[in-house]
């Protein structure tokens, strides 16, 4: 079963104070998200990962099409009983303790009061609040209200986790704890549906991602996929190369450059690549490295965005919009 | 069940926010009448004590409501709080109900506080409680069904407006209902058909405050009629019914950008 399914979701925001004019937040959205899957929503900033998350869980309604959650239709808000959702930059009530938002939390699911005991404390370690259990909420830093706020997604041990951009905002300490709960969620056979900006931690974690820009779905598949796709060069670092050495491999290399005694260069040619290590090995030069160079998440991502948004400004420029 | 989990955790909330400080000001107030009935005579200190207690407990009652009231869900709305409480299986109407009767059940702790306090003073100025006195708790009660209906109008303009603007609806809204009466007959006396018409619309849409005011009459002994008792409380919940349901028929289409 599919756990997360959107067909042909839109959302319009309506502008303006006399004549409302309506913007597209989101246009007819067709997404996939199979079991067990981690899957990031990419984009930037107004691209539209918000909003779908608010309209799953319908704090915003769609203009048109709807979405599945567990094959359930996100009209039925049973299915809450069955998933976690951490908003973006979270806010809970600061009266209370992390243990008592937890409680609440989970008293919200119904759960009995010694399970919620247990599940609250196990919580509470996993996400390394234990020591701050009796501290108010107003007394935390922006990292600690955001594991609180992965706590309370995971209070009714769901099947499916959304986390709104779940890592902006931490230092690079809470950023690799919240990687590795990520992970250990998924070798839970969890789902987990996040979206972000930060495409290093896209690429370190998601099976699957999305590219939204402006509203639009620009692209979806398999990160393995992706980021195998441009295998654009093999770099090569060789140490204390003799100038003859480098001579007689020139026709295969470009983008030479020499630090200190190492020299790195680039072979376009993947067909190329034999020969440049035979030339190496009989001239005996040493072979420091050798790395095929892959497109980065950050290519695949600017090469799907860059023409859209051009395209964009360009039709602006067109119509004269500033 | 969830509607009670919301109530009291927006019980504990008023609580923690020290929105119960107003009984200190409320024992001063009394304390400071005590000392002061010292020179008054002995039949109207009882009477005075009376009406000053019963006051009280309704306008600081009547503060709480209207100024927790307006924020019950916009300062969900504004805070973002509600994203977290309507992404668990929580029915809207069901966190609306939850909010009105958190607030509800701090006014009634309230009250009930108060009220202990205004019969320990009565008992120290009288040293002793005779049977007549219950007649206070009836005036307390409609106290209290005014404040439920109060809570009921600060509510839906909570979930369908600013704080600010909440608070000035609600506060016209009770002001008005308290003079229902007098603007009828102000209707009635102009001589003007659409004034007459006006005013009367005016009478039977709005909650009639006057209806529960028996201060004057508890304080000088008055015994509250059973049918007041049945009349008011039916009327006060019809009020709550329709002011609850139409928050919830406003929060339902309601949308959190």
């Amino acid at each position: 079963m599919l756990a997360v399914e959107t067909l042909d979701l839109a959302k319009d925001y309506y502008v303006g104070f006399w004549r409302k004019r309506p913007r597209k937040a989101l246009q007819a959205l067709n997404l996939c998200v199979e079991s067990g899957e981690i899957f990031g929503l990419l984009g930037p900033n107004g691209a539209g990962k918000t909003t779908t998350l608010k309209l799953l869980f319908r704090l915003v309604f769609p203009t048109s099409g709807t979405a599945r959650i567990l094959g359930k239709d996100i009209k039925d808000v049973s299915v809450h009983a069955r998933v976690g959702y951490l908003p973006e930059n979270p806010y809970f009530y600061d009266h209370l303790t992390a243990e008592e938002y937890l409680n609440f939390a989970a008293e919200l699911f119904s759960i009995p009061a010694p399970a919620r005991r247990r599940r609250v404390g196990d919580l509470l370690e996993q996400v390394g609040l234990t020591e701050a259990r009796d501290v108010p909420l107003r007394r935390f830093s922006k990292g600690m209200v955001q594991r609180v706020g992965i706590a309370q997604a995971l209070v009714n041990d769901p099947e499916v986790i959304f986390l709104d951009e779940p890592i902006s905002g931490l230092d690079p300490l809470g950023r690799r704890e919240v990687r590795e709960l990520i992970l250990r969620l998924k070798e839970q056979k969890k789902t987990v549906f996040f979206s972000t900006h930060i495409l290093s931690d896209a690429e370190l974690l998601c099976d699957r991602v999305a590219i939204l820009n402006r509203g639009r779905l620009l692209g979806c598949g398999e990160l393995s996929k992706i980021l195998s796709l441009g295998v654009h060069a093999t770099e090569i670092v060789l140490e204390n190369p003799a100038p003859e050495t480098l001579a007689e491999l020139s026709s295969y290399t470009s983008a030479l450059v020499q630090t200190g005694e190492r020299v790195r260069f680039e072979v376009p040619e993947q067909s190329d690549v034999a020969k440049v290590l035979e030339i190496t090995l009989r001239r005996g030069a040493r072979i420091v490295s050798l790395n095929p160079l892959k497109m980065s998440l950050e290519d695949y991502f600017l090469a799907q965005v860059a023409p859209a948004t051009e395209k964009a400004r360009e039709k602006q420029a067109r119509l004269g919009v500033r | 069940m969830r509607v009670a989990t919301i109530a009291l955790h927006t019980f504990k909330e008023s609580v923690r926010e020290r929105v119960l400080y107003n009984l200190v000001v409320f024992a001063v107030l009394l304390t400071a009448a005590g000392i002061l009935f010292g020179i008054i005579s002995v039949g109207v200190k009882e009477i005075i004590l009376i009406n000053l207690g019963l006051a009280s407990i309704s306008v600081f009652g009547l503060l709480i409501a209207i100024f927790i009231g307006i924020g019950l869900v916009s300062k969900e709305i504004e805070r973002r709080s509600i994203y977290s409480i309507l992404s668990k299986p929580v029915m809207r109407s069901e966190f609306i109900l939850g909010k009105y009767l958190g607030l509800l059940l701090t006014l009634v702790v309230n009250t009930a506080i108060m009220t202990a306090g205004l019969y320990l003073a009565l008992f120290y100025e009288k040293r002793t409680l005779a049977l007549s006195d219950l007649n206070v708790l009836g005036a307390v009660y409609f106290i209290l069904l005014q404040l439920a209906v109060v809570v009921g109008i600060a509510l839906f303009f909570s979930s369908i407006s600013t704080p600010i603007l909440s608070a000035a609806f609600t506060f016209c809204f009770y002001i008005i209902g308290n003079f229902l009466a007098d603007i009828r007959w102000f209707g009635r006396e102009a001589q003007n058909v659409f004034l007459e018409r006006a005013t009367a619309l005016l009478y039977y849409l709005l909650p009639n405050f006057g209806n529960f005011n028996v201060i004057t009459r508890v304080s000088h002994g008055e015994k509250i009629p059973g049918y007041l008792v049945v009349g008011n409380s039916c009327y006060a919940l019809l009020y709550i019914t329709i002011l609850v349901s139409a928050a919830i028929l406003v929060f339902e289409e309601r949308e959190f950008k």
